[in-house]
């Protein structure tokens, strides 16, 4: 515990040991930074851009900077928030979120972030892309209507050789996460549970397991995304 | 001063945000006393007899009809609240967008597996019917909208305190509970 450091989130005093990620120390400091891509145990990608936070003037993303010593991060300004927001409006008109009739609807991080920043509208026009459906799968379905390209399934679900079930595919716009055929017929049931867990959004979805939880006891019907990293 | 008058609609919607505005309960005789009602299914007052303070509208624009009416409102209304999933980003009608017209049509009149009276295949083509646009537009890509209540439908809480704040100029508080979008 020698190399434990001094920094500040937004003015407060926070310590957490030198080269942990600024999201991480911050959560161990009880201090929320939202992501859609990080995942803990994963090496980090800084992909959503939704955990930016504000250090010496420069917006950086806390999931990829390391906390150095005296270090001042500001995260809750109006700037950084609007910032977030920003983005989260630009992943729901780049896809096809329609919450009312997806499964993932009360436990989906993307939406979760929608009610915090408290997103009414959009304010971009609503893209309607053209996107399809895999659901030639036995275990889950792969909607590429909400997908938003976070890597998460990539990186975390793989089989006994470490081999990743997803794969992207295609560049540009036209980049998808896809399913990979073979190795998909030999996922286990928690091997889809933990693909749908992991995923920010509805885009993956284990078979016959929709609209489990009923309205009122999802996860975020009550409390609001990273009230659980709050002290 | 005289009261605020309230219009209602609904466009490519389903009638649940208005069933929410019902489910204020017993609040619904405190709005009668708040505000008048001119065009909405109500009171069923078919078309503006007076200028109106506040239009809502659920529901977005999938055909001719729904824009006209909408624009209507636009024009009768001093502000307008998109209330709802379906008018603030299209909702469930908007699932066909990306599909083309044609498709959607031989899908409903002549090859869904639960057409069997259409012998003769004829799509509906009568100029009374308005016609279907190339997909469903949120409300505020049409018309300038002022606010915006999501959810599917609006829980009653919300479309209340929106309400109130909008009369009395009262700043509106938010509770996390309230704005959902499902």
């Amino acid at each position: 515990m020698s190399n434990l450091i001094k920094f500040k989130i937004d003015g407060v005093e926070c310590m957490a040991e030198a080269g942990t990620y600024i999201i991480e120390a911050a959560k161990k400091n009880g201090v929320y930074i939202p992501t859609l891509c990080n995942m803990p145990n994963l090496k980090p990608k800084g992909s959503c851009r939704i955990c930016t936070v504000k250090i010496n003037g420069r917006l950086m993303t806390s999931c990829t900077t390391p906390v150095a010593d005296g270090m001042e991060i500001e995260s809750t300004s109006a700037e950084i928030s609007e910032l977030r927001k920003s983005i989260i409006e630009l992943l729901f008109v780049s896809g096809n979120h329609f919450c009312p009739s997806c499964e993932k609807s009360g436990n989906c991080e993307l939406q979760a972030l929608g009610y915090l920043y408290q997103m009414m509208v959009p304010r971009f026009p609503f893209d309607f892309p053209v996107k399809g459906i895999d659901a030639s799968s036995p275990k889950i379905i792969k909607d590429q209507n909400r997908c938003i390209l976070c890597k998460r399934c990539i990186k975390s679900i793989k089989d006994a050789e470490d081999r990743s079930f997803f794969a992207f595919r295609g560049r540009g716009n036209h980049l998808e996460v896809v399913l990979d055929a073979e190795l998909a017929s030999t996922m286990t049931d928690a091997q889809a549970e933990e693909a749908m867990r992991n995923c920010p959004v509805g885009s993956i979805i284990v078979k016959e397991k929709g609209f489990a939880i009923p309205i009122g006891k999802r996860k975020f019907d009550h409390n609001p995304i990273g009230s659980n990293v709050k002290v | 001063m005289s009261k605020p008058i309230l219009a209602t609609t609904s466009l490519a919607g389903c009638f649940g945000c208005h069933m929410s505005i019902l489910d204020i309960d017993e609040r619904i005789l405190t709005l009668i006393e708040l505000v008048e009602f001119n065009k909405s299914p109500v009171d069923d007052i078919k078309t503006f007899t007076k200028p109106v303070d506040i239009g809502i509208i659920e529901g977005g624009c999938c055909n001719s009809e729904n824009v006209e009416v909408l624009r209507s409102f636009r024009k009768n209304c001093k502000i307008l609240i998109s209330l709802g999933e379906c008018a603030i980003m299209g909702g469930l009608p908007a699932l066909r967008n990306g599909i083309p017209i044609e498709e959607c049509l031989h899908e409903a009149y002549i090859g869904g597996p639960t057409v069997q009276l259409n012998t003769d295949h004829i799509l509906p083509n009568d100029d009374e019917l308005p016609m279907l646009l190339d997909r469903v537009y949120p409300c505020h890509e049409i018309v300038k909208i002022d606010y915006f209540l999501p959810g599917c439908p609006p829980r009653a809480d919300l479309i209340w305190d929106a309400l109130v704040a909008l009369i009395t100029g009262d700043p509106l508080k938010l509770p996390y509970e309230v704005v959902k979008f499902d």
